[in-house]
Parts: structure tokens; sequence; C-alpha cells
């Protein structure tokens, strides 16, 4: 009799050439039509990346952070969850964004310097980028101990990445999440790369390990798996509504691109790396998985290339077309209720300007 | 009327607030079941339960960041910072988050967040429990910042910032703590952002909040003895200034004092000292002139009564600006 055999640490439904691989812990039951839509997801996603860093080479955004390679660890995620879940994003969320039906202008109005955000969270549930690392994953808990206090049936999600993971908030987060129970994920994209600086910088054990420290559980998942992304993340919440508090997430992925347009990974990285995670590239794998089950026919395909052509077109027209905002936006939205300090000084420069017009 | 210690009041207000939104929350470092370590909060976790008054691990910057997701969600937290030099670790919570959320939402969000902070020297404590920290928040904006220097006050301004829609930093004397006053339950108070003229003066015009309120009226009522007419505002208000208030005084008076803990180097009195010479340039009559602590770290307690400006100081300051 042998022993029975420990699931591997790499949560992996669907391989790098798009096999359907089973896993003792998590199963997943897709009909061609999710698995479609999934890969439109997926597509559509990367090509609304790839738009705004063009966007960006001819200066029409100040900067943009790139998604490309982690696009399975947000849709999977992103598509995991319920409407009344919420999300609160880093900087890369792009793909959630999607899931959560942000308009991606509204991305593109904060890194074309328009505004810092502004869309709705409540309306989306889905939160507004956090860009001071790690801070969202303390917001994240205490939304979820609001939810706790309502008695309502869902959970919260929070996306942070590996470099992240060496922030006191981060750690503070976990704390609490686990004295309170808290019903949150917390979904790691170890992408590898905290701008210039490699994973072991931050750690020096599995960042999923982590978890059991804190007294929950953690879980890594191939993150340019869709399948198994969604599958995890679907039981990691579900945990968490059912009231068993909250669980680490590891998505393994890569960071195909730069930190942001800013960065040059060429400084720090080797081509050989990024040539090997080509190879586990997310999309490809889904493509291969529908070919293969014949699942869906080329005019499949194609009508998603051209579906994502127009949607990076029209973005594209959209972000030009984004007005400037008005001098007086400044003193807008500071305080919810009136403040003599905004009012006077929109007024005096407001004035100060009326004075070129005479 | 009832007569209160001003840690009394607060929990008077306190307890109003939440009786009258069950959206309201305290959380903090011991506030539950020792009723904080001013017992501020004593007895609230007993009545309220706690889900609504919550103790919280030991991480400053926790309390803050998990009170922002709270309040998304739709909850009041008011947020006990233990001691002010405590408040640092917390820091970025309040200055990257708290105070630009709603801004970054642009409007969609509103963060009614009160950081609650016992602020000031003068009970010989140690190191880090002394301070006098506004200057930071008072700069940061987005953030309302306040001081209660009264159990009145206290009682209804920190209703006032519960109420709030905005973030609220709310300074509270801790040496005052236990001094009483009359204080009339349920009534309403003077607006959150409005200042009070507490003594009324012709000669000059002390300028003061929190702990240094009552060093300014004892230090009046000394000049008064010397034949001087003193007059004393309490700001309440950090930020927004009460700058009506304030310029209407300093006008009539010509003369000012601007008193804090803080030290004076960067603090609030500058800012005061600008706008008001700004605001009332042709009526004064000598320069502003400011009594703080040192531009030094808080020192050791055996040392405080030097550092901490006492009604000597400030009396020394009222014959300076005389004397122009």
């Amino acid at each position: 009799m042998t022993a029975p055999m420990a699931p591997p640490e790499l949560v992996q439904l669907l391989t790098p050439e798009g096999e359907r691989v089973e896993h003792p812990d998590y199963e997943i039951d897709l009909t061609a039509e999710e698995v479609r839509s999934l890969y439109r997801d997926l597509v559509l996603v990367r090509r609304i990346d790839l738009e705004a860093v063009a966007l960006q080479r001819q200066g029409e955004l100040g900067l943009w952070a790139s998604l490309l390679g982690q696009e399975a660890a947000q849709v999977g995620s992103g598509r995991a969850l319920t409407d009344a879940d919420m999300a609160f994003p880093t900087y890369r969320e792009h793909g959630v964004a999607w899931c959560r039906d942000v308009d991606p202008l509204h991305l593109l109005s904060l890194f074309r310097g328009v505004n810092h955000g502004g869309w709705d969270p409540q309306e989306h549930n889905f939160h507004l980028y956090s860009i001071v690392i790690g801070s969202q994953t303390l917001h994240a808990v205490g939304y979820a101990m609001g939810i706790q206090r309502d008695g309502a049936e869902a959970a919260t999600i929070v996306y942070f990445g590996d470099g992240a993971t060496s922030q006191g908030d981060v750690n503070e987060a976990f704390i609490w999440a686990s004295v309170f129970n808290a019903p949150v994920v917390f979904f790691c994209q170890n992408n590898q790369w905290a701008i210039s600086e490699p994973l072991e910088k931050q750690s020096r054990i599995p960042l999923y390990k982590r978890a059991s420290g804190f007294g929950f559980p953690g879980v890594r998942v191939d993150g340019n798996d869709v399948f198994a992304c969604l599958a995890v993340t679907r039981k990691a919440l579900a945990a968490a509504r059912a009231g068993q508090g909250p669980t680490l997430v590891e998505a393994f992925t890569y960071r195909m691109g730069a930190h942001t347009t800013s960065d040059d990974p060429t400084r720090y990285r080797v081509a050989d790396e990024l040539e090997a995670w080509k190879l586990k590239d997310p999309i490809e794998r889904v493509k291969a998985y529908l070919f293969r089950g014949q699942l869906a026919d080329q005019e499949f395909f194609d009508k998603v290339e051209a579906e994502a052509d127009a949607l990076g077109k029209e973005l594209r027209r959209r972000c030009l077309a984004l007005p400037d905002p008005a001098p007086e936006a400044i003193f807008q939205h500071v305080y919810a209720e009136p403040h003599a300090l905004m009012a006077e000084e929109r007024e005096q420069y407001l004035t100060y300007l009326a004075g070129f017009e005479r | 009327m009832t007569t209160l210690s001003l840690a009394k009041a607060l929990n008077e207000g306190l307890r109003a607030a939440m009786e009258t939104n069950p959206k309201v929350l305290v959380m903090g470092e011991d506030v539950g079941k020792l009723g904080g370590v001013f017992r501020v909060t004593d007895g609230l976790q007993k009545d309220f339960g706690e889900d609504r008054v919550i103790d919280t691990p030991l991480a400053e910057s926790g309390i803050i960041g998990t009170a922002i997701g709270l309040a998304i969600r739709g909850y009041r937290p008011v947020c006990e910072i233990q001691f002010d030099g405590f408040v640092f670790p917390a820091a970025d919570q309040i200055i990257t988050q708290l105070a630009k959320m709603p801004l970054r939402s642009l409007g969609k969000l509103k963060l009614p967040v009160v950081v609650r902070i016992p602020c000031g020297g003068g009970i010989g404590a140690v190191e880090h429990h002394s301070e006098s920290p506004e200057a930071y928040f008072t700069h940061t904006s987005g953030l309302r910042v306040v001081a209660c220097s009264n159990p009145a006050d206290a009682y209804t301004m920190i209703q006032d910032a519960v109420r709030c829609d905005d973030p609220v930093v709310f300074f509270e004397p801790k040496r005052r703590y236990w001094e009483k006053a009359e204080v009339e339950l349920g009534a309403p108070g003077l607006a959150l952002d409005k200042a009070k003229v507490v003594r009324q003066g012709d000669d000059v015009t002390l300028l003061a909040y929190g702990p240094m309120v009552k060093t300014c009226l004892e230090a009046a009522q000394a000049a008064a003895e010397d034949g001087r007419s003193v007059e004393v505002i309490d700001l309440r208000s950090l930020n927004p200034l009460d700058l009506p208030v304030l310029t209407a005084s300093v006008n009539r008076t010509g003369r000012c004092v601007v008193v804090h803990e803080a030290p004076i180097f960067g603090g609030l009195g500058g800012e005061l000292a600008a706008r008001l010479t700004e605001a009332c340039f042709y009526r004064l009559e000598s320069p502003i002139l400011r009594v703080g602590g040192f531009s030094t770290p808080y020192p050791p307690s055996r040392l405080e009564e030097h550092y901490l400006p006492d009604l000597d100081r400030v009396l020394d300051a009222v014959d300076r600006v005389l004397a122009y």
C-alpha cells in the first residue's frame, strides 16, 4: 500500500499546453460558453492594457502599470466574485476592474492625470486604486468586519503583490483578519518582481506559507491558469462567506512587462526568464484548450479579435477626448462638508485667474 | 446641568452618539473592558457590545486602516489612539488614505472617521506620552482638526465630530481629563468649526486651544489684576480656522499672542500669525508673538515645566506686545 500522494504545491487545472488536469482539492466544471467568455475577458483585458501602453508611449498618459502576463490571475479571481462581494485593488488590477464593469476610461483618466480615480466604488463593488503599497489590505479587512456586522452574505477580496508582503500594513491586515475571523481573501499576485527586486528580497519562504503563521490557510495557484485561479478564489470566497475566515491565495505568475512605463526591466532581469514565462502564457493555453476540445471555431476567435480591436480603438478615441478638468476642480471634493479654507483659496485663485481675462 | 470631568463628558458624548446612530463604532487599544487608559470609553462595551466597541490588536495603522474599511461599508468609527506619540504608525493611513480618499472618489465616498488623540504634557509621563502633533495634521488637507478644552465643549464636539461626514482628528487635552465643569446633557453646542471668545478683553488677544485655554484664562485673570484687559479665544477648530472671529478680535485689540504646547517652529502659531498679520495689518500695534514649546524633542518630565508654556510665560509675552 502506498501513501496517498500529497497535493502538488501549485494548484493547476489547465496546463500551459492547454490540457485539463485534476487536483484533489479543487475542481471546476465550466460550460463551453463559460470558457469562451473567460477567453474573451482575457483577450479584451490584454487589449485594453496594450492600448494604454501605446497611449503612454505617445504621451497621452503620464504613466501606465501594465498587467501583461497577469490576465488569468485577475480574470480568474475577478470572475469568482459575486455582485455582493467587494474588491480592493492595487493600481494594476485592470483585469479585475473589467470584471467589475468599471469603464476602462476611468483607469486611463487616472493615469492621464485627469483625476485620481473617480469611479463609484459602491456602484461596482470595486474600490479605488491604491498606490501606497499594501495600504488597501487594511481597508479590505475593515470592510469585511463591516460585512460581519451587517450579517451579509458577502466576502471581500484584496489584491496586492509580492513586494507588498513586506509592508507592515499587510502583516497587520493578516493579524486583524485572523483574530476577527474576517471574511476576506488575500489575493497576492506574486509576479516575481517588485520593480527591480526579486522575491528573495522579500521572503525566505514561499509567500503562501506565511498564512500558517497568522493562523489561516494559504494556497499557491498557477496564476497563469484562469481555471485554477477561478476555482481557488471561489473556494476561498465561499469559505469566507461561510464564516471560516480569511485565506491567502498566492497566484504564482510573472510580470511580463515593466513595472510601469517608467521602468526598464532590462537593467535587472535576464531575457531567458521572460522567454520561459512566455511559454506559460495565460491566454494561449485557453485558446489551445478551446481548439483541442472543439469548443470554439476560428470564427469565434476572429470575432473576439475584432471586438478587441474595436474596444482599443474606441478607448483611444475616448481617452483623447477627455477634457482637462477646470482649475476649480482642485478644490472640489476635498471635504464633504463646507470648509472655509477651501472656499477662500478657491475664490482667491479664481479671482486671480479672472484677472487675465480682462 | 450636571458636573462632569472632561473624560466623563467625552464618555457621555460618545454614548449619546452611539445611541443616536447604530452605525457608530468605537475602536482602539484597551477601549473595551478597560474603558481606555483614560477611561474615556468606560462602560461603553458593556452597554453596546463587543461588535460596536472593539478592542483592537496593538497596531495603530491597523486601527485607522480598518476604520477606513468600515467607513466605506457605511460605519462611523471613532478610533482611539492611546497616546499622542503613538499616532505615527498610523500617520500613513491618516495622511495618504483617510485624508485623500474622498477626493480620490470625486466625492462618491465619505469617510466619517474620528481619530481621538489624547495630547499634550503636564502629567509627568515617559517619552512619547506628552506630545502635541497637531501641526502634522492641520497641514494635511482633507482632515478636519479640532481640539476641545473643557467638559462642555468635549461633550458636544465629540458628537459633532461623529456626525461630521469628513474625517476629524480630535485632540483631547490629557492633563485636563479630570477637571470638572457644568455640562448640559442633550444640549447642542457651537458648530464644530467655530472659535469661541471665552473671555472678553480690549488690550490683547490670546489665541489658544486644548490644554492652553485654561492657562490663558488664568493669565488673563492675573493680567486683569494688573489692570490689563486680555481677551482669550479658544480656537476649537484648528483646520479650518474660524478667521472671522479671530480677525474681529485682533482688529479690535491690535495685539495678539498665540499659545500652544507644540514647538513654535513650523507650528500652528506661525500660520495664525501670518494670516492675522495679513488680515489685520493696519490695526496691529505690535508683531504677533508666539508662546510654545521649544524646538526640541519633548523633554524628560522633570524638565517639562520649563518646556510647557505657563502663566508667567504667557504674561511675559503679553507684556512684550504691550511694550511696543
